[in-house]
């Protein structure tokens, strides 16, 4: 079982896996940060979305192995010192989650999406950037709103 | 997914030689469709071979005739490339249509069409330009590399390490996706070259991609929609599936041929 | 209204936890020396089990035990139920075919689970799971609901002809008659798709058995805890409810397909006794959950509607064939009878209503309650009809719905549902005035400009929900009631605990369950907590499910509330020294009339806890009280959607440019959170109308549509732009619950199919089209006309 080193949410990480370890199951089992959540086995929900050395990508869809080196952030890596990032803060007050599991691979594919568009990201370019991202719950309307609003401030 | 050995070599020569060396192995690019496939089991390579780590092997050059594309780079940077945008539009906007965003960030152009999904969508591109795929070992035209379903010209121990396009007069793609897949349910790459001659480059509909001479001829007499009139692309031999029948398809050509001369750029 | 009170938009306590990662699901607990579990599943739609040998999977690197339904027969665990008794019109019982947890002697549809095995990983209980051999004598099978009760493969002896019951409601003779004298009747053959609820968390659980106490737990994702605690120890004969703890910690949607009681959470709660008290920890694929999770809807309907010369309508005569699956499911029964024909009269006057259901097995999942429940499909069949006879009277849809609303309240259906009250034309009126209906023709000509195919189309719903008052639906069947209860602890320094047999899962409860406390007791909102989910905390509940937690939950609650503040008023009146009836409570403060002592609601508390200041004999010390709370009626939410699409008749695609929705929801605790209800819940109904359609092969009986690849889940893409999405709210109060509140949560997947489809066929000018209207399936609807007009 190789052992790999990254970087995680800033922290040194590293532990031993198969070759076949998918980096999501790296995070959920040996980081035990369950933050990130498996949806699907097609790679098309988007709950395991996180951020590898700044893009977003399907963690699902990775192997721990290839990301040697990289640093990855996952949603328990968003907020600073206790402040929530603007994102989170706008799923809130937006009422953009209602069970929630489809959330933290939606803020970070938002947060995503508006740092490529930037701050003036209208709605069509959002609802079609989110086609990576299934909720089941919301209908997406009070998401969309989130992002725009969170657009702003970010 | 069954386990493997994983390699990362830092070289397309030593790339090539961990492959021979293999029982049964496979490439790794953006792993997109490979990881996928493995996850449901049809797949079980004894080893994967990293390309990502190997020196050079992404980035994108513009010249004044052409569009270099290494194998290895990732649709989003297609997609976001000024250089790219201004020589061939349309090969920009098509790279953007790709799966999603998130796949766009790992899949590679190399992966894709070394791959020849009958439904992906550079494929299209590379006949629709009438580019040509440069390997290790040589260069062929695109239109002697897609062969048949999911099969290609490359021999042993070739990787693919460039896709050169040629830059058109103007080009157009236009994408009729399945909407749950968002692989092309028909796809259509429709490209004036220098020279006024026309390619029609169809994905999606047929067990490869394919040209459709009756529309590239009309179209290099007269590249207006009105030249079209009076063509139709024959179902006969076209995929049918819960999505789209033959005759669906055949229709959606026509569709997506007369929207692509609308459109070109 | 207090910013944190009835009314408010209070934003979600429970957000916290969800957005920075910090959720609890299933799968992301891990008990101390747990196994896994992995199910070997059939890939025939129907065969006998020859033999199964395990001796290979025993052998392979982390296995712990594999078993069949041979382990399972040896320790006599009981099979999976239906839990409401219909009888045919014979007056027969149902036909239900026995349901073990592991399939035995016969397996009745792809994915039905034959073994499982029990190893150290996933990986390894994956592998071996492969090595399981299997032999099987394959049956012809039969997937189409139309054809069981004419195909030769028999699913269960107990049902000759598939048939499980043959059921009927309404007064046939009387129906008839009205049609012989009808002016006009409009006929239509409908069919509602089969859908796959896939709530994005699959179903897991983790079934514990702790050899010291003998105790059992079972984390589930459920939408009701308390039920699965009673049908896994009443019939499945693993634990007595005292010695079964059962949570369902958050879970990510439910819709329906987490009220059931499946095969692999028993299977997980008896293989840890039988390995020796391991946990045994089960997750399911999304590729299983596509299998094996319950689906929803599979009607094959033909119905009749008679009216006068004038377009009012005089009888409604329905015949339709509801799948039931391989097996029955925990509910099956009921979603095409009672919670589906009793709602055939829609929102109008129609004095003769006939209807009668053939619920059959085919070889496919089972069958139940998926958001709607019954519901979706009835209001498919009446709006449908009703517009489609509409547009045959040349009558303007909204006018001919007009006509035939019912006005005067309470109305007795001659389907048993008695409505309590309503303004339909009110809610019609909002509607048509937000959908800027009168200013159509303009859109359709601009759209028309631009190449496109301009509709729009009508749905005025009705349903019935807060299920249940317990009398009615034991009469008619129920092997449960459907009350529901609250406790209200309040605690010594004045903070309160609700706990709650409500089950949130999406919801929002923690926070308008909150805003109800806060509201009453004038306390602050961060002081009240809701407690949910765990079987060793709430006593008793039957879950959320049915649009029935604001009007029958949060009624517990008030009524707790109430003897909470009956009580409180004697400490208070003790402590202050007067009598009970001159105290007042307003706003968080006790006052004595006509006095100025008065004692804050904490204060109160502490009192009722020290015991220092009342006679403890008379007054019992403490401050908590449960309420039980059995529901006289239904409520019936009802509204109108207004849908408007654009086809592209070059292509088929169908673009929603505005959807309208105007509910009548009663009163709304937390707008904000009803808003949400409404657009996920018309998200469903347009993925139901354009993008979801569950196919099962003839042929082979596999699963065609059993990945994201085939099986279209709405996008955000798909969705109307936000200023193009439009709702609004009429207010005809619930006289039978003192919040005067209805449901919410299911009635846009009510709602949205047949306004999508009225919009559909009316852009394109055809009279029938199927669900969902892709446009492969549009533009072949199309393809007629445009040969015609050549």
């Amino acid at each position: 079982m190789p052992a790999i080193s990254m970087k995680v949410n800033g922290k040194a990480v590293s532990g031993n896996v198969e070759n076949r370890t998918l980096l999501v199951d790296f995070i959920r089992t040996n980081l035990g940060l369950t933050g990130t959540h498996v949806g699907c086995d097609t790679s098309q929900c988007g709950a395991c979305v996180v951020h590898i050395d700044g893009k977003a990508v399907k963690s699902c869809t990775t192997l721990a192995v290839a990301c040697e080196g990289a640093e990855v952030t996952t949603i328990e890596g968003i907020a600073k010192n206790g402040k929530l990032h603007p994102m989170q803060q706008a799923f809130h007050e937006n009422h953009g989650l209602q069970c929630g599991f489809c959330t933290p691979g939606m803020i970070m594919a938002s947060i995503d999406i508006v740092k490529r568009n930037g701050k003036k990201v209208s709605e069509e370019v959002i609802r079609r950037e989110l086609s990576g991202n299934i909720c089941r719950c919301t209908g997406y309307h009070n998401i969309v709103a989130a992002v725009q609003s969170a657009a702003e401030k970010m | 997914m069954e386990n493997f050995n994983y390699h990362r070599p830092a070289t397309v020569n030593a790339a090539a030689a961990l492959l021979k060396k293999s029982k049964g192995g496979s490439y790794l690019a953006g792993g997109h469709t490979l990881l996928p496939t493995m996850k449901q089991g049809l797949a079980s390579p004894s080893d994967i071979i990293d390309l990502t780590a190997i020196k050079g092997f992404s980035g994108i050059t513009v010249t004044k005739s052409a569009v270099v594309i290494k194998a290895g780079t990732a649709h989003m940077d297609v997609v976001t490339s000024a250089a790219v945008k201004k020589a061939i539009p349309a090969l920009s906007e098509m790279a953007g249509k790709i799966g999603d965003v998130h796949v766009r960030q790992k899949g590679t152009i190399g992966g894709s069409i070394a791959n020849s999904d009958p439904a992906a969508d550079y494929p299209s591109a590379c006949v629709g330009l009438g580019a040509t795929i440069i390997t290790n070992k040589r260069k062929i035209p695109a239109d002697s590399f897609f062969t048949g379903m999911f099969q290609t010209a490359l021999k042993d121990g070739e990787i693919i390490t460039a896709v050169s396009f040629p830059i058109p007069k103007k080009s157009s793609h236009q994408k009729f996706p399945n909407p749950a897949s968002r692989y092309a349910l028909v796809g259509v790459f429709v490209a004036q070259d220098a020279a006024g001659k026309v390619r029609v480059a169809v994905t999606g509909a047929g067990p490869k991609v394919f040209r459709v001479p009756e529309m590239e001829a009309a179209l290099t007499k007269n590249f207006a929609v009105s030249a079209l009139a009076g063509i139709a692309a024959k179902a006969k031999g076209l995929n049918q599936d819960m999505h789209a029948t033959a005759e669906y398809r055949a229709h959606l050509i026509g569709v997506l041929t007369r929207r692509a001369v609308e459109a070109a750029k | 209204m207090s910013d944190t009170g009835i009314g408010a938009r209070v934003l979600r306590k429970e957000d916290k936890r969800f957005i920075t990662g910090k959720g609890q699901y299933t799968d992301d607990i891990n008990l101390k020396d747990q196994t896994y579990a992995y199910f070997v599943r059939s890939p025939h739609a129907h065969a006998t089990i020859k033999s199964i040998n395990t001796a290979k999977a025993k052998k392979m690197p982390g296995v712990v035990d594999v078993f069949t339904s041979k382990e399972v027969e040896e320790d006599k665990i009981g099979g999976l139920i239906c839990g409401w008794m219909i009888h045919s019109k014979d007056g027969s019982a149902m036909k239900a075919g026995p349901h073990p947890i592991l399939a035995s002697g016969k397996v009745r549809f792809v994915g039905d689970q034959v073994a499982v095995v029990i190893a150290e990983t996933r990986e390894q209980a994956k592998a071996a799971a492969e090595a399981v051999v299997v032999s099987y004598g394959v049956l012809p099978h039969n997937v189409d609901a139309a054809e069981a009760m004419k195909t030769k493969a028999q699913v269960h002896d107990v049902a000759p002809d598939n048939r499980v019951f043959n059921w009927s409601i309404g007064d046939e003779a009387a129906t008839d008659a009205a049609f012989k004298t009808a002016a006009h009747v409009t006929k239509l053959d409908i069919i509602n798709n089969r859908l796959i609820p896939n709530a994005i968390e699959t179903r897991a659980a983790i079934g514990s058995y702790d050899t010291g106490s003998e105790h059992y737990t079972l984390y589930t994702t459920s939408q009701n805890p308390h039920v699965a605690r009673l049908v896994i120890s009443a019939f499945h004969g693993l634990a007595p409810e005292h010695k079964l703890r059962v949570i369902a910690p958050d879970v990510g949607g439910g819709f329906g397909s987490k009220i059931f009681i499946y095969g692999e959470e028993v299977t997980c709660v008896w293989a840890s006794k039988r390995i020796g008290g391991r946990p045994v920890k089960w997750t399911a694929d999304r590729s299983e959950a596509f299998l094996c999770d319950a689906h929803g809807r599979d009607h094959v309907s033909h119905a009749e509607l008679a009216m006068d010369a004038q377009g009012k309508i005089t009888g409604l005569k329905v015949h339709t064939i509801a799948a039931m699956g391989a097996y029955l499911s925990t509910l099956g029964s009921v979603i095409p009878t009672y919670l589906y024909a009793i709602l055939l009269s829609g929102q109008y006057n129609i004095p003769n209503i006939y209807a009668e259901v053939d619920a059959v097995y085919t070889n496919t999942a089972p069958v139940d309650a998926y958001r709607g429940a019954g519901r979706p499909e009835a209001a498919y069949l009446v709006e449908r009809i009703v517009e489609t006879a509409a547009r045959e009277l040349k009558i303007d849809p909204a006018e001919f719905r007009r006509r035939n609303f019912i006005t005067q309240f309470p109305h007795q259906t001659p389907v048993i549902l008695a409505y309590d009250v309503g303004d339909y034309g009110a809610t019609l009126d909002k509607a048509l005035e937000l959908a800027e209906y009168s200013s159509f023709p303009a859109r359709k000509a601009a759209s028309a400009k631009n190449g496109k195919l301009r509709g729009v189309g009508f749905s005025a719903y009705i349903e019935a929900c807060g299920l249940a008052p317990s009398q009615a639906v034991g009469s008619l069947g129920a092997g449960v009631g459907q009350w529901e209860s609250a406790e209200v602890r309040v605690n010594p320094v004045g903070s309160v605990e609700v706990l709650t047999g409500s089950h949130s899962h999406g919801q929002g409860h923690e926070t308008t369950f909150a805003q109800l406390v806060s509201d009453r007791l004038g306390i602050d909102i961060n002081n009240v907590s809701i407690v949910h989910g765990d079987t060793d905390k709430v006593q008793f509940g039957m879950g959320t499910y049915g649009s029935r937690s604001g009007a029958v939950g949060m009624t517990a609650i008030s009524k707790a509330l109430d003897k909470i503040e009956a009580k409180a008023k004697k400490v208070a009146a003790a402590v202050m020294e007067a009598s009970t009836e001159d105290i007042d409570f307003k706003d968080g403060t006790f006052t004595v009339k006509g006095t100025d002592k008065k004692m804050a609601f904490g204060e109160v508390a502490l009192a009722s806890y020290l015991g220092h200041k009342f006679n403890t004999a008379e007054i019992e010390v403490g401050l908590k009280e449960t309420s039980f709370h059995d529901p006289s009626n239904f409520v019936f939410p009802a509204g109108v959607h207004i849908c408007e699409v654009e086809v592209d008749p070059d292509t088929g695609l169908t673009k929603i440019v505005s959807y309208t929705a105007v509910d009548d929801f009663g009163t709304i605790i937390n707008p904000m959170i009803v808003e949400g209800q409404v657009q996920g819940g018309v998200a469903q109904g347009i993925g139901q109308a354009l993008y979801e359609g569950c196919t099962y092969d003839k042929e082979s009986g596999q699963l065609l549509t059993g990945s994201y690849m085939d099986y279209n889940m709405p996008k955000a893409r798909n969705m109307p732009l936000i200023e193009n999405f439009k709702l609004g709210f009429t207010v005809t109060k619930c006289p039978s619950n003192p919040l005067g509140m209805k449901g919410c949560g299911e009635a846009g997947a009510i709602a949205a199919p047949p306004a999508v489809i009225n919009a559909i066929t009316n852009a394109i000018g055809v009279r029938e089209i199927a669900m969902p209207a892709t446009p492969l399936t549009v533009w072949n609807a199309m393809q007629p006309m445009k040969r015609a007009a050549e």
